[in-house]
C-alpha cells in the first residue's frame, strides 16, 4: 500500500487542479481526518472510497468549507485555497451535490436552484437557464414543479443543476447513486461522463465498488481516517479495492433455504392514503410472504415505502380483513397488538423512529420487547428483564457499545441499526418486516445484517426486506417484487430476474402496465421493451 | 332590543381599527414562525409595548416617539428570548411561555403610576378629498395611520416572502435549517432578525391598543389578544392574506358584539364576549381543515431546536 497518492502512474503528470496536504480534523474522542493528502486533475473523474466513518465525508466538507480544518492545506489550481464557507468555495469554483439531500420540499425547483446560486439571475430567467442546462446535459427538469412531489432521481437533478449552473471547476458527489434505479444511474454516469471531457474535476464519494470501477479514473481510498492507498480503480478487483477498503476479508451470506412454508401473512387490494404532507398512496397492494421465505421488496425512496411498513407493522390501519395473519383478520389491529401475535417491524429510520434518540439502549428494548418479551406485570416494568433482553442483543449482534445503558443517540448507524434488528429477531417474530435495514452501512455491518436476516427466515419466519439496494435484494431475498407510484409488481422468484428487468419493474413497467407507459416517461427508459 | 341602532358604517369603520393590533403582531409572528421559530410571548411582547408606547408617549407628549419606543421596546424584549432560545439553545416553548409571564409582570410594574392618566390624541389620518366620499369615504379614508400601515404589512410581507432572495432565504431557514445551513446561508441571523421584527410588531400592536384605541392604561390589557394573533397564523397556515381575513373576523365579531351588548340583545353578555375569539377559530378552523395542505404549507423546522455542528 502506498502512503503517496500522486506517486505512482505515469499517466499523472499534468499539475493537479486540486491539492490536499496533510489535512487533520479532530472530534472529541474520534481523528476523522488524519494527516491525509491527494491530489488530483481536470478531466478527472476522482473516486473517495472507504468504509462509513472512514472519514470521506468529512474531507469533501472541509474542501467546500463547511469544516475548517485543524491542521493541512489546500490547492486549488495553484493558489492557495482555506474556503472559510460555502459561499467562498462557490466562489473559488467549488460546488458540492450533498449525500441527504439539500432540498427544501416546500420550495419549488427553482427556488431551490436560487438558493445554491451566488448571484442569482430573476426568477424567470432563471427557469430558461435551467431548462437550457437540463437539455444540454439530458437532466429533464420542471423549475416550476414543487421538490416534495419529485422522484429521488429528480430531486438529485436538482442538485447537480445548482451546481452546473455556478459552472464550477471541481464538482464534489457524495454517494450519488444510492437512491436512484438502474436506469437513473446510466443517465447520471452519461453526465458525469460530458462534465470530464469538458475538463472538470468530480470529487466522487461512494462505497459501491463496481461503479468506481466503471466510472473513476483514480481512487483514494480511505480507512479510519487516514489514506491507506491509492490507484486506479480499473486496474483492480472489486475483491482487492474492498480488503483495502475495510481491511479483513468479506463474509458472504449462506444460501437461503429453498422450501417455502405456508403463507403467513397476506394483504389483498389494500389501498391506503398517506398521512404525511408529501407521501405516496398505496393503491391495490396484493401481498403474500410465506414462512422461511424472505420477500423482497424494491423501490425508489418515496414509492410508498414508508406508507407499506405503517400498514404493516400497524401504524396505520385500515379494513380488517384486508390484512390476514395466517387466517387472523389483523387489519384493524395496531403495533402492540401486531407485536403480542408476532408481526414485528422495524423502520428506516433509526433515531426517532425505530429508537427513541435520549433513552438508553434497555428503555429502547422494553418499548419494543415488553410484549412479547414478557417485561411488564400489573403496569410495572420488570427492567432487569429489560436489561438481560438488551445485553442479550448487544452480545448476539456484536453492537459495539459501552454498555446497555448507552443512550440510542450515541451509537454509530451501523451498530444502532445492528440493535434495532436484534432486537427484533430475538424476540422470535412470525413476521418481521424491516424497511432499508443496511441504508448507509459498511460492508461488514451490512453483510451482518443480511445474514441474520437469512438465519431468521431459515428458522422458519416469514420475513418481508423493504430496501433500495438492489444488490441486497438479490442476495438475500427468494421472491422480488416493486414498489412504483404506490403500486406494488406482482412478485417473481429472484432467481430469474436480470438487473436490467428490476429496473424496468422499478421504473413502473408492472405487468399490468405494460405499452401503456409511464407517467413519468424518464423513469421508464425503454417503454417498448416489456417485463416477460 | 334595536338592532336599527347599529349604524354600519360606523361598525366596519371601528372593525378595521379594532382589527389592527391582532393583525400587526400576527403579521410579525407569521415572519417569526416562518423563520421556524416558535415564539409563544406574542401577549408579552404587546403589552410591554402597550406600556412602553404609552409612557414614552405621555412622557414627551408626541404619540410618534410613543409607538417608536413600544417597537423598540418589545424588539428588545423579542431579543431576549431570540438569545436564549437561538443562542443558548433553550426550549422555544417554554421560554415563550416564559416570555409571556414577564411581559405581563414587567408591564404592570412599569406602568403603576400611568393608571388613569390620558395619553396625547393620535388623529385620524383623513386623506384630503377621498375622506369626503359617501360611506366609503369614512370607512377607508379616515383611519389611523396605523390602520394604514397594517394593511402595508400584510401587502409587504406577502411580496417578500413570495418574492424576494431574503425572503425566500426566510423561507429556506424555515423549512429546512440543516440544509439552509448547508448552504452556508447564516440560521441564527436570519432567525434573530425575524424574531426582532415580530417583536416590534407586536409592540407596536400593543401601543395601538394603548394609545389609539382604548386609549389609556390597564394592567392586563391585551386581554389575550397575543394568544389570537398566535393562533390566527396557524390556522390561517401561515398565508398572509388568511391572516388578514382572521384579524378582521376577530375584530368584526369584537365590535359587533359591543354594538348588540350595548343595543341590548337577548344573548347573555358572557356568550357575547366569547364570540369573537370562538368564532374566528371556528372558521379558521374550517379553512384550513384540509390537513395535508396545511401541514405543506407549515414551516417544516418549526420550533425545532438547531445547532450546527462542526
Amino acid at each position: 500500500m502506498r502512503r503517496d497518492p500522486g506517486s505512482d502512474g505515469a499517466e499523472r503528470v499534468s499539475t493537479p487542479l486540486l491539492e490536499v496536504q496533510g489535512l487533520r480534523k479532530a472530534y472529541p474522542g474520534v481523528v476523522a481526518n488524519d494527516d491525509v493528502s491527494f491530489s488530483a486533475r481536470r478531466g478527472e473523474v476522482h473516486a473517495l472510497l472507504g468504509e462509513n466513518g472512514a472519514g470521506k465525508s468529512t474531507l469533501v466538507k472541509t474542501v467546500y468549507g463547511l469544516l475548517r480544518p485543524d491542521d493541512g492545506r489546500m490547492k486549488l489550481d495553484g493558489q492557495v485555497y482555506a474556503p472559510g464557507s460555502p459561499h467562498d468555495a462557490r466562489q473559488a469554483g467549488v460546488a458540492m451535490v450533498f449525500q441527504h439531500f439539500s432540498l427544501f420540499e416546500a420550495l419549488d425547483v427553482a427556488e431551490n436552484v436560487a438558493l445554491g446560486m451566488e448571484v442569482p439571475p430573476p426568477m424567470r430567467e432563471l427557469a430558461t437557464r435551467i431548462r437550457d442546462v437540463s437539455e444540454t446535459y439530458g437532466l429533464p427538469l420542471d423549475p416550476n414543479r414543487v421538490v416534495g412531489t419529485l422522484s429521488a432521481g429528480e430531486r438529485q437533478r436538482v442538485e447537480i443543476i445548482r451546481c452546473l449552473l455556478q459552472e464550477p471547476q471541481v464538482l464534489i458527489m457524495d454517494e450519488p447513486t444510492s437512491v436512484l434505479t438502474p436506469q437513473e444511474v446510466a443517465i447520471l454516469f452519461e453526465t458525469l461522463k460530458r462534465l470530464r471531457t469538458e475538463g472538470k474535476l468530480i470529487l466522487y464519494i461512494s462505497h459501491k465498488l463496481e461503479e468506481i470501477r466503471a466510472l473513476c479514473d483514480w481512487a483514494t481510498i480511505l480507512r479510519h481516517g487516514k489514506v491507506t492507498g491509492s490507484c486506479d480503480p480499473r486496474q483492480k478487483s472489486a475483491r482487492e479495492l474492498a480488503e483495502t477498503m475495510v481491511g479483513s476479508e468479506l463474509a458472504l451470506p449462506a444460501a437461503r433455504t429453498q422450501d417455502p412454508g405456508k403463507v403467513a401473512l397476506s394483504i389483498a387490494g389494500l389501498t391506503a392514503v398517506s398521512g404525511a404532507a408529501f407521501g405516496t398512496e398505496l393503491k391495490d397492494i396484493f401481498l403474500e410472504v410465506r414462512r422461511g421465505e424472505i420477500l423482497g421488496i424494491g423501490g425508489v425512496a418515496g414509492n410508498g415505502q414508508d406508507e407499506l411498513l405503517a400498514v404493516l407493522s400497524g401504524e396505520s390501519r385500515s379494513a380488517p380483513d384486508s390484512i390476514l395473519l395466517g387466517d387472523l383478520p389483523i387489519g384493524s389491529f395496531g403495533p402492540n397488538e401486531r407485536r403480542a401475535l408476532g408481526v414485528l417491524a422495524a423502520p428506516e429510520e433509526r433515531l426517532g423512529h425505530a429508537t427513541a434518540p435520549d433513552m438508553n439502549l434497555i428503555e429502547n428494548a422494553a418499548l419494543s420487547g415488553r410484549r412479547r418479551m414478557r417485561m411488564v406485570s400489573r403496569g410495572f416494568v420488570n427492567w432487569g428483564k429489560a436489561r438481560a433482553h438488551a445485553e442479550h442483543v448487544i452480545e448476539q449482534f456484536d453492537v459495539r457499545v459501552p454498555g446497555a445503558g448507552s443512550v440510542a443517540r450515541s451509537l454509530s448507524g451501523g451498530n444502532l441499526q445492528k440493535f434495532v434488528i436484534g432486537r427484533e429477531i430475538l424476540q422470535q417474530p412470525d413476521v418481521l418486516v424491516v424497511n432499508q435495514p443496511t441504508w448507509g452501512l459498511d460492508a461488514a455491518a451490512a453483510a451482518a445484517i443480511r445474514q441474520s436476516l437469512l438465519d431468521l427466515a431459515s428458522q422458519g419466519a416469514a420475513v418481508i426486506v423493504i430496501s433500495q439496494d438492489l444488490d441486497e435484494l438479490m442476495e438475500i431475498s427468494t421472491r422480488f417484487s416493486a414498489l412504483n407510484e404506490g403500486r406494488l409488481s406482482k412478485p417473481r422468484d429472484t432467481a430469474e430476474l436480470t438487473l436490467e428487468e428490476i429496473g424496468l419493474m422499478l421504473g413502473g413497467a408492472h405487468d399490468l402496465e405494460i405499452g401503456q407507459g409511464s407517467s413519468r416517461p424518464d423513469r421508464a427508459a425503454e417503454p417498448g421493451e416489456t417485463v416477460p | 332590543m334595536e338592532l336599527g341602532s347599529i349604524n354600519p358604517v360606523l361598525l366596519i369603520s371601528a372593525l378595521l381599527l379594532a382589527s389592527t393590533p391582532i393583525l400587526l403582531a400576527a403579521m410579525g409572528e407569521l415572519v417569526v414562525e416562518k423563520s421556524g421559530v416558535l415564539n409563544l410571548g406574542v401577549e408579552g411582547m404587546m403589552i410591554v409595548g402597550a406600556v412602553a408606547g404609552f409612557i414614552a408617549a405621555v412622557e414627551s407628549g408626541s404619540p410618534a416617539l410613543g409607538f417608536l419606543a413600544a417597537a423598540a421596546a418589545a424588539a428588545v424584549l423579542a431579543l431576549l428570548f431570540g438569545v436564549l432560545t437561538q443562542v443558548l439553545l433553550s426550549n422555544q416553548v417554554a421560554t415563550g411561555l416564559g416570555l409571556t409571564l414577564f411581559g405581563l409582570g414587567i408591564s404592570s410594574l412599569m406602568g403603576q403610576g400611568y393608571v388613569g392618566v390620558r395619553p396625547p390624541a393620535s388623529p385620524r389620518l383623513e386623506l384630503p378629498v377621498l375622506s369626503e366620499l359617501p360611506i366609503l369615504g369614512p370607512v377607508l379614508f379616515n383611519q389611523h395611520a396605523l390602520v394604514y400601515l397594517s394593511l402595508a404589512l400584510v401587502v409587504g410581507v406577502w411580496w417578500y416572502l413570495r418574492s424576494t432572495r431574503s425572503g425566500l432565504i426566510l423561507r429556506a431557514v424555515g423549512e429546512s435549517h440543516e440544509a439552509a445551513h448547508a448552504l452556508g446561508y447564516s440560521v441564527l441571523g436570519t432567525r434573530l432578525a425575524a424574531i426582532a421584527f415580530g417583536g416590534a410588531l407586536a409592540g407596536l400592536g400593543g401601543a395601538c391598543l394603548s394609545l389609539v384605541i382604548v386609549p389609556q392604561w390597564t394592567e392586563g390589557m391585551t386581554a389575550g389578544r397575543g394568544w389570537i394573533a398566535l393562533a390566527i397564523v396557524v390556522f390561517g397556515s401561515w398565508r398572509a392574506w388568511r391572516v388578514l381575513l382572521g384579524a378582521y373576523l376577530f375584530g368584526g365579531v369584537s365590535v359587533l358584539q359591543l354594538n348588540l351588548q350595548a343595543a341590548g340583545i337577548a344573548i347573555p353578555v358572557e356568550l357575547l364576549s366569547m364570540s369573537p375569539y370562538l368564532i374566528t377559530i371556528l372558521v379558521l378552523v374550517i379553512i384550513s381543515s384540509d390537513k395535508r395542505r396545511a401541514q405543506a404549507n407549515a414551516p417544516n423546522s418549526l420550533g425545532r431546536t438547531f445547532h450546527a455542528s462542526g
